[in-house]
């Protein structure tokens, strides 16, 4: 299979379609690799430091392999009232990892996020694009355990 | 007073998934009106006369902003709904798609009629991806069932940038590039997307559209104040009984919402409109929410006694130095100068020139940030210097008598 078809077909996209090449690409290999953006460059006749800039620009896109699950707990103030605080330390404790951190399975990344609206399920995070709120210890500890079945 | 729920009259009732649905409560009534018995200028007219005015934070009059897209030249237009929603506190705009997407497509195709523009986007953001599927598949019923006419809609996505909500970085950002903001002149509608007349309005702002056309501008401008007419949509959060979405009439008061509404206790003060909006303390919660008083996007979030402002202030502070596109030196380098002794003193640490050196970087963030976030970025420090400045005091050690 050469890349065009494994991948994400880059070649006749406009310029216009960079964000969301990188997003599809980020989605169905967890993150940018300087190799891919090399080749997204030059097929769209686009400097890699174009492209990069791209790719670093945006919180959802990375240019280091994260886990299978990519978890985003929200930081901003009304999930701070919260106690985001707590559900921060859960799931350190659960994982045994620290922010920024993948496990060793690769199964989770652990990152904070800004506000992703659902403050009135504060306090809130998303596992790869799915929101759950309301969050307790005893919830984290359920729905990790759901992941680790999956 | 109790909700008036004129933007949200569907939620909750009409079927989101089921154009049937909202067919069977005037779906597509608007638009049919506006296409076939009015003209771009009547439709233009009728929301100049109703006073709608945006509803994203900045409070642009809608009718103008559509007549200048509508007057501008260009052999293609755009129509652009800001589903970005990244404000801090702010959830009103995801109640809406959730629950009445049909109405938003609707407007979007009155909007395309009425300033020439065959296609319009959404522009939806990273974290509301779960709700893409909703919008597609409401945006296909439309179209499928030929309510569009040759009027297409698309579903960008962001990838998690804050200041892509802001009206020049979103177009940005859907060309592909990183979110930065644009210099203005020139402004959207008559240069915006790929350097087309564009507009771009917020998920609220639109959603008043479909009945303001039915029942007329004189039906809409019966509510709300003066120079604010119709309702607003706010969601509320933080030390509050019962958060979540509230509709209400523009000039009620901030009381009414707090208190009578989400069931707040104690408060000492509330931060209206995000991380870049006002903080208004417990002695002011009489104030009529308007865009001539105080008003912003809609995030209403409360603090009870046991909170510490400065803690508020430097998280906040925090979110908008992170958030900054970096464009412009007065915000970039501005947000992080104000983050610095922000951090010192609400770890007690602060020094006797602080206080002045805030003031001193609001007044040039102000002038000369290119965006509402840098522009707005002081809000919190100049409010909380306003009305909490002993906070402030106590976290300087004292070495002399001076006064601040």
């Amino acid at each position: 299979m050469n890349k065009f078809q494994e991948g994400i077909y880059i070649k006749d996209r406009g310029r216009e379609e960079l964000l969301e090449l990188l997003k599809g690409r980020q989605d169905r290999f967890g993150y940018l690799s300087r190799e891919f953006l090399v080749e997204v460059s030059n097929s769209l006749s686009l400097s890699v430091g174009e492209v990069y800039g791209v790719a670093t620009f945006y919180s959802f896109l990375s240019t280091k392999p994260l886990g299978s699950h990519v978890i985003r707990i929200c930081k901003s103030v009304p999930c701070f009232l919260k106690d985001s605080q707590i559900i921060i330390e859960c799931i350190k404790e659960e994982l045994g990892i620290s922010l920024g951190e993948t496990t060793a399975d690769g199964k989770f990344s652990f990152h904070l996020t800004n506000c992703i609206g659902a403050c009135d399920r504060a306090p809130a995070m998303m596992i790869n694009n799915d929101v759950y709120g309301d969050l307790t210890p005893r919830k984290i500890s359920r729905i990790l355990g759901e992941y680790h079945r999956a | 007073m109790p909700e008036k729920r004129l933007v949200l009259k569907n939620s909750g009732v009409v079927n989101p998934r089921q154009i049937t649905s909202y067919l069977g409560r005037d779906g597509f009534k608007a638009l049919k009106k506006a296409t076939r018995e009015m003209s771009q200028e009547q439709v233009i007219e009728e929301i100049k006369a109703s006073g709608l005015r945006g509803r994203g934070g900045a409070g642009f009059p809608c009718g103008l902003k559509w007549d200048l897209a509508r007057k501008a030249q260009g052999d293609e237009k755009y129509v652009i709904c800001n589903a970005d929603e990244g404000e801090v506190g702010t959830f009103k705009d995801r109640y809406i798609l959730e629950t009445d997407p049909f109405s938003l497509i609707e407007a979007m195709a009155i909007a395309g009629f009425t300033i020439g523009a065959r296609r319009g986007y959404i522009y939806l953001r990273a974290e509301y991806h779960y709700l893409l599927e909703l919008l597609s598949s409401a945006s296909r019923q439309a179209k499928e069932g030929g309510f569009l006419g040759d009027f297409d809609i698309d579903i960008c996505e962001g990838a998690g940038a804050y200041i892509c909500g802001e009206e020049s970085a979103l177009m940005d950002s859907i060309e592909g590039r990183r979110g930065e903001v644009r210099y203005r002149p020139p402004f959207p509608p008559t240069r915006g997307l790929w350097g087309k007349p564009t507009i771009i309005n917020n998920v609220e702002t639109l959603m008043n559209i479909p009945q303001i056309i039915l029942n007329g501008a004189q039906w809409f401008s019966q509510f709300g104040t003066e120079k604010s007419k119709g309702t607003k949509v706010f969601s509320v959060s933080g030390d509050v009984k019962r958060p979540g979405v509230y509709e209400l009439v523009l000039g009620s008061q901030l009381r009414e919402l707090v208190e009578e509404l989400a069931l707040a206790e104690r408060v000492k003060m509330v931060q209206l409109g995000g991380a870049t909006g006002r903080i208004v303390p417990d002695e002011m919660l009489e104030e009529p929410l308007s865009f001539e008083t105080i008003l912003g996007a809609g995030a209403v979030t409360v603090f009870d006694e046991s909170r510490d402002i400065i803690d508020i202030v430097y998280r906040t502070m925090e979110f908008l130095a992170e958030e900054s596109c970096g464009k412009c030196a007065p915000c970039r380098q501005g947000t992080e100068a104000m983050l610095e002794i922000l951090g010192r003193l609400s770890q007690g640490e602060g020094e006797e020139r602080d206080v002045r050196l805030l003031e001193e970087l609001s007044g040039a963030m102000m002038l000369a940030s290119m965006c509402g976030l840098g522009q707005a970025a002081p809000n919190p420090v100049i409010d909380s210097l306003k009305y909490f400045r002993g906070a402030y005091e106590d976290r300087i050690p004292k070495t002399s008598g001076v006064k601040l």
